[in-house]
């Protein structure tokens, strides 16, 4: 597979969320959007304009949105409750923990506005704990998309399933580069790049950071395998034993905390299955701070340049 | 299986009630843990939805036209399962099983889907979540056009809880004509009566002025809870209603009435005794005779 690094079409995930949202909309009568008050934000404004009847504005309140999405879900329709990450997750866990997760509801919670990248608006509105909160719960897929075209296939696919569905996406436009026509599977990792010294293992806007390093190290001999893990729960454990065999070290890449996140989640498949040498790129147990995504991904060190540097501190070439 | 069919008669209704008491006073002494007080004061409420005024199929508890109910007071469990059992969603054998392991009659309901027990659709305990569930299902049932009825049971002291009052909203602005909220208003919870944890007053008036139709009943008298009921599907069209059903907790076992401190506790063998000498015996039959 190969990769337009200098110029990649920009996009924004969440877009793939409301354009997927739109096809789901015009095929199933079910389906329906609920409103917290940043429907713009999130983009679901394009299906509430589109299906008026199919969207229930329920105003500033998560914990009640959640309760909403559930007692619809009882009714056969599929709802798909949206705000930001933070604000989905958060602030109604126990609404989410008790009437979908334990009550096993058919609700897709999809939050935008994910990980450091909303830059500006500060550590309110970073949510870097969400996947790790979501994670914990039984019943719960967990998935974190990479760009655009994989954000509007795992919307599409996840309501062909009757269970609840955590799907993490972004504000910004970011590189879209995967395949829109390949296979796509929840828990099925998709190798992006092959290689045989390390294995970066990374989700969201980090694997386009991991395309660019590994193209770097590359070029200085240094052969690392990008994996895509877009679902971090139920996770592939066969493609992280397998990478663990084939190239040892395993560097996991993340834009979230480093606690219970991707790092975490890998780490307890080699732990018990391959223990191998690890190391992680992801936030460092901080909250974060206002400034650009560029910015942010420097300072906290979740970019190329970083997993550059761990990889050759591991491989000491 | 002893299923019991809908009954019409008020004196029937208050027996089955009385029964359902009992039920409870023997689920609690064989399980030695549990709640008391609210599933006692409960009682007759739960006898008039489920033996007279809710559409419902035992055989067949996900049938659609069911009318669908949510108990948001999670820990008033005992007063559910003794009347779903009455009525034939399940043995009234299981009764015995009340919060043993591996057992389906969780100390708080699981919905039939994970492992609870059918009739429950959504599983409670937490508090304050009822409201926006049973909402959503009214607006889902609007969606779909369909006409079945959505009640959900509230506790006063829960009311406490600022997701119930987000709820509260979202069935007043999409205008859920097809809910009714009952609260239990038995001015008591776990450290103490309502006005003194922290006072609630006024209920009714509350509702009102977020734009709800408010019934008051006596909650431990049947007529009343049945006419409440009734107003309740005929009331104004565009508006959810609330009935505030004055209840006691403990009703019908006389050291219990009304305190406040039997809310999480159960009876030990003695308190037992006394309390089914107080609750007569019913045609209906115990389903299981303790040596207290
Ligand atoms: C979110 C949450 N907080 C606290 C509790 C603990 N709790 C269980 S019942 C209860 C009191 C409820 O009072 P009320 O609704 O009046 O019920 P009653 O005591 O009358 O049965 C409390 C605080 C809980 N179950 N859920
Ligand atoms: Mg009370």
């Amino acid at each position: 597979m190969s990769f337009n690094l200098d110029n990649p079409e920009l996009k924004e995930t969440r877009q793939g969320f409301a354009d997927a949202l739109m096809v789901l909309g015009k095929e199933n009568p079910n389906i329906v959007v609920l409103g917290g008050d940043v429907s713009g934000s999130v983009k679901t404004n394009i299906f509430r304009d589109a299906f008026p009847d199919r969207f229930f504005s329920v105003g500033i309140a998560e914990q009640d949105m959640m309760g909403v999405a559930a007692g619809l879900a009882v009714t056969g329709k599929i709802p798909f409750a949206s705000t930001y990450g933070e604000f989905a997750t958060g602030r109604p866990f126990d609404q989410i923990r008790q009437s979908i997760a334990y009550s096993e509801m058919n609700v897709k919670i999809c939050a935008s506005h994910c990980g450091i990248s909303v830059g500006p608006d500060g550590a309110t509105h970073q949510s870097l704990e969400d996947v790790g909160i979501m994670r914990i719960l039984p019943h719960m897929t967990v998935v974190t998309p990479c760009d655009y075209n994989q954000t509007y296939r795992a919307v599409l696919e996840c309501a062909k399933y009757d269970k609840p569905f955590y799907i993490r996406f972004y504000r910004d436009k970011t590189p879209n580069y995967t395949d829109m026509n390949a296979p796509f599977e929840f828990g099925k990792a998709d190798t992006l790049i092959d290689g045989s010294d390390v294995t970066l293992i990374a989700n969201g806007l980090l694997v386009w950071e991991a395309i660019i390093a590994a193209d770097k190290l590359k070029k200085e001999g240094i052969s690392a395998r990008v994996v895509n893990m877009h679902t971090i729960k139920p996770i592939d454990e066969e493609t992280i034993v397998k990478c663990a065999e084939e190239t040892g070290l395993i560097i996991t890449c993340e834009d979230h905390q480093k606690n219970c996140g991707l790092y975490s989640a890998v780490a307890e498949v080699l732990s018990l299955r391959r223990p191998t040498q690890m190391d992680y790129i992801a936030v460092e147990d901080t909250f974060g701070e206002s400034g650009t995504m560029e910015q942010l991904m420097a300072k906290y060190k979740i970019n190329n340049e970083e997993i550059i540097r761990k990889v050759k501190k591991h491989l000491k070439k | 299986m002893s299923t019991n069919p809908k009954l019409t008669s008020i004196e029937d209704l208050n027996e089955m009630a009385r029964q359902i008491r009992r039920d409870i006073i023997n689920m609690l002494l064989i399980s030695k843990s549990g709640h008391s007080g609210g599933p006692l004061g409960l009682a007759d409420i739960f006898t008039a939805l489920y033996f007279n005024k809710m559409k419902l199929d035992n055989e067949n508890p996900n049938w659609d036209e069911r009318d669908y109910f949510f108990l948001s007071i999670g820990h008033v469990a005992p007063v559910w399962y003794a009347t779903l059992a009455r009525r034939g969603y399940f043995s009234i054998d299981e009764l015995k099983t009340l919060r043993k392991v591996n057992g389906r009659l969780q100390g708080h309901p699981a919905p039939s889907k994970t492992h609870g027990v059918p009739g429950v659709e959504i599983a409670s305990g937490s508090l304050g979540q009822g409201v926006s569930i049973a909402a959503g299902t009214a607006l889902g049932l609007k969606l779909s056009k369909k006409s079945n009825h959505v009640y959900c049971i509230c506790g006063d002291g829960e009311l406490q809880e600022g997701q119930i009052w987000e709820g509260i909203m979202t069935a007043a602005h999409h205008q859920c004509d097809n809910l009714t909220v009952i609260v239990d208003k038995n001015d008591c919870q776990i450290d103490n009566r309502v006005q003194q944890v922290l006072n609630m007053d006024s209920i009714p008036e509350k509702f009102r002025a977020f734009n709800w139709e408010v019934i008051e009943v006596n909650g431990n008298d049947m007529q009343s809870i049945l006419d409440g009921i009734d107003k309740a599907k005929a009331a104004k069209e565009g508006k959810p209603t609330c009935i505030v059903a004055q209840t006691f907790m403990g009703k019908g076992v006389s050291f219990m009435e009304d305190k406040y401190t039997w809310h999480g506790v159960p009876p030990n063998n003695e308190q037992g005794k006394i309390a089914l000498t107080e609750l007569t015996k019913t045609k209906f039959g115990d389903f299981v005779e303790l040596e207290l």
